[in-house]
This record gives structure tokens, sequence and C-alpha cells, in this order.
């Protein structure tokens, strides 16, 4: 009998809390607007994260609010944007395709390790014993944190330095968020020049560490004719607004530590470094 | 009147749930990013406890005694706090989406806090009356809040120290948290008469 009386007690709570929770869900559904369900649909549904927001109906509801751009989608490009543009009723806007590039050129033959790293391999985890293996502190540990991170197979590690395919890249920002050095940054899709190196010591000390470093000599910010490259806290960076794609500051890099994905056919320079095979200029 | 102040005495100060008992260190260490969010998730914490609380002695002493089923409180006190959690989700969902995008998981976390299973527990485990459960339940929640939020304060002055490199992050948010539970402990002596 006292099984029966559980059984029925039990029913009569469970049945009774539903009808609670099903009347109080009428009560308090929020009001959604109907263009929040159909920007979901047009968005890729990765939920990345890679546009800033929690996931992609997080997205649609800030774009339906006007806290976001209708191209606020880095994954989708310019398609998703205009979709979305069409049913926000706007003009679409133009956006910018980006990449994710490995700020760094330290392979296994370049860059100088400081002991020998037996640990978990991760890069979070060697990061935190004493800054990784690597001798560089702002080099590529190599362990793949970020090709974990991936969600969409674009990063491979080769001769120890993460590569990006840029073609499967979607610059949603998993990797950069994920990379312990930081040195992962987004540049233009159309970018044909980066530098390679994010080595924030002084000349000297990036010499020793790293035959591929950049030392800041300044000889890039220099042969620059539109002023584009700058040192900052010994290492240059360039400026895409006004980059030209000139490639004088590849030229005149004694570290070779400018990169090109033009060159490298044109000129046919071989350097067994990052992302090179998976370029197809 | 004596009964009910040392109970709430002892919910708050001397057997407070995070520093005493231990329950509910997940939303602890989770949640006190923000002394504000730490707030927050304290006030569903105690919304929740009381009416769990309430709702729990109810069920347990006019059901399941009464049907011999005390055998089964744990399933049944779970099952109330799991409809009281989604109630209050909803809740917030629509008053208060901020707070609610805030505590994030954190939330539907509250369902399997052992915070709450542990304040009906002990509800029933020492007798309690309603009015002492309902105390106890909310008092409870009330030290849970005070020492989320006191650690949320914390560990917002940590951001700003510079422990040794070692200590960055979780390390020394879990000393601090030591070092906080052994100022609770202090409390302990205090007698109440």
């Amino acid at each position: 009998m006292n099984v029966v009386w559980a059984i029925i007690w039990f029913s009569v709570l469970g049945l009774g809390f539903g009808l609670i929770l099903a009347y109080a869900g009428k009560i308090f559904a929020a009001e959604q607007d109907e263009r929040i369900e159909m920007i979901a649909d047009i968005l890729p549904s990765a939920n990345c994260g890679g546009c800033g927001y929690a996931g992609c109906t997080a997205l649609a509801e800030a774009i339906v609010s006007g806290d976001a751009q209708t191209n606020a989608c880095p994954v989708g490009g310019t398609e998703t944007g205009t979709k979305i543009a069409e049913v926000m009723g706007e003009q679409a806007l133009d956006s910018i395709r980006y990449r994710a590039q490995v700020m760094c050129s330290g392979t296994n033959d370049f860059a100088r390790e400081k002991y020998e790293y037996d640990g978990i391999p991760d890069c979070i985890s060697a990061n935190r014993l004493a800054g990784g293996s690597k001798a560089c502190p702002n080099g590529c540990l190599g362990l793949g944190t970020c090709v974990k991170n991936c969600k969409f197979n674009a990063i491979k590690i080769i001769n120890g330095v993460a590569a990006v395919d840029y073609e499967q890249c979607t610059a949603c920002g998993a990797c950069v968020a994920a990379c312990p050095k930081m040195i992962i940054k987004f540049i233009p899709f159309e970018a044909t020049h980066w530098v390679g190196c994010m080595s924030v010591d002084k000349g000297a000390v990036t010499r020793k560490n790293c035959t591929v470093g950049c030392i800041a000599c300044r000889l890039c910010e220099k042969k620059c004719p539109v002023g584009a490259i700058k040192i900052t806290d010994f290492v240059a960076t360039i400026d895409y607004e006004k980059c030209t794609s000139c490639g004088d500051c590849e030229k005149s890099c004694p570290r070779r530590v400018i990169w090109s994905n033009v060159s490298q056919k044109s000129e046919g320079i071989v350097r067994d470094k990052q992302s090179v095979g998976d370029i197809d200029v | 009147m004596g009964e009910i102040f040392m109970i709430m005495i002892a919910a708050v100060l001397t057997e407070n749930f995070v520093f005493s008992k231990f329950l509910g260190i997940c939303p602890f260490l989770g949640v006190s990013d923000k002394p504000s969010t730490a707030f927050g998730m304290g006030m569903a914490v105690t919304f929740v406890m009381t009416l769990s609380s309430v709702v729990t002695w109810i069920v347990y002493n006019f059901i399941l005694v009464q049907y011999n089923l005390e055998y089964l409180r744990t399933i049944a006190f779970i099952l109330i706090i799991a409809a009281l959690v989604q109630f209050i989700e909803m809740f917030m969902k629509k008053y208060v989406p901020a707070l609610y995008q805030a505590l994030g998981i954190y939330l539907p976390l509250i369902t399997t806090n052992c915070a709450v299973l542990g304040a009906a527990i002990i509800n029933i485990d020492n007798g309690y009356s309603l009015i002492n459960a309902i105390i106890y339940g909310a008092f409870s929640a009330i030290g849970f809040t005070l020492a989320i939020v006191i650690f949320a304060g914390v560990r917002e002055r940590i951001n700003f120290a510079s422990p040794p490199a070692i200590f960055k992050g979780v390390p020394i948010s879990l000393v601090a948290a030591g070092l906080l539970a052994m100022a609770f402990a202090g409390f302990q002596g205090i007698e109440i008469v």
C-alpha cells in the first residue's frame, strides 16, 4: 500500500508543479519580436561568439533591438549581412572580411627553447610554467590550444607554430580568445603583408631568443611610402587602413619577419614557416 | 522569541552555510566576480530557499509523514526545488533580464545547489516548526548572500593586487576564501542565552 501512496502522491506533486509552471510560463512569457527568430535562422548557428554576443540568438536579439549592426556576424560575411538587412528593412552594410593570423614566425628551427616542456600538451598549462618553453615571451608555444578551440578546423600546427588556413577561417575569434600568449590577431582578409612577430623585448634580447624576431630596427618604418608601418614597443605593426600592399617593408626587413602572401609565389622566397602551405593566391 | 533569534544568528554567522557547513561552494566561487551579480545571486538563492523551506516543510509534514513516505524526502525536495527554480527563472527573464543574463548558467544550477537542499533537510532534521523553518531558510540564505558579497568584494580588490605569478587567479581566491572562513570561525565563540 505504501508504494501505491508513493506513486499517487508523487504523481499529484509532479502534475501540480507542472500545471503551475505551465500557467506561469503563459503569464511570464516574454513577448518576442518575430524578427529575432527570422534573423536567428539566417545566422550560421555556430554559436561561436565571434560577434561578441553569447550566441547566434543573442546576436539576433541585439540586432533587432538596434544594439548591433546588421553585419555584426563575422562568420556569415556579406551574404548573411544582406539577408539580415532585408529582414530589418535597412540598407545592407559592407562588411570587411577578417581572418586570424598567428603573429609568430618562431618555428622550431628559428626560436630558442629555454627548457624542454614535458607536461600536459596544452599552451595554457605550458604558459603557467614560466611562460612556456620558448625563450621568447611572445612566441607561439605550438601546443595547439587554438586548434582545440577552433570550431571550423582552420588551424594546424606546422613545425611548432600555429598556422591558420585562411579559407576555413571565419574570424569567429575563438582562437584569439584562447591563445594564452595573445599573439593571434585579426587582419583584413585582403591584407597582403603582416609582421610575423609580437616580441616586445628589446632588439638585442629578441635577437638572442629567435632568429626571425623583429628587432625594431625601423628600416621598414623608414621605407614605407605611406607611413603605414610603425614600431611600438620594439615591434613593427601595420596599419591596414593605410597599407597599399607595395611590399617595400617586406624587402627592407633584415630579419625577414615581414610576411607576404604575394611574394611567396612571385619572388619564390621559400621560407619554411607558418601558413605558407595553406595560401592559395 | 529567543529561539527564533538564536536560529537567525546561527544561520547567518555561527553556522554560515558557506564557511562552516561548506554548502553552496559552486556559486560562491562561480558568481563572485562582482558584488552586484553576487548580490543578485544571493537574492535569487534567498527567494528559492525561503519558498522551498515553506513548501518542503508542508509537503514533508502533511504528505510524506502522513503516508510513511519519509524515505522519499530527497526526491520530493529536489522536485520542489527544481519547480521553484524554473518559476524564478521565468520570473527573472521577464522582469529582470539584466540579472538573468548576469547569472547565466548559475541560475539553473540553484536546482542542484546543495545549500537549498541542505536547508530543507536541516529544517526537517532539527524538527523545526513551520515558522522556525521559514526563518532558518531565509536567514541561512542571507548568510550565504553575506558570504558571497563579502567574497566578491575581496576578489575585486585581488584583481588590483599583484600576487606572485603562481598565485594569480583561482589560487589566490581560494586562499582568500580560506581566510574568510577562518574569520567566520571566530563567531563560533558566540553564546546566545
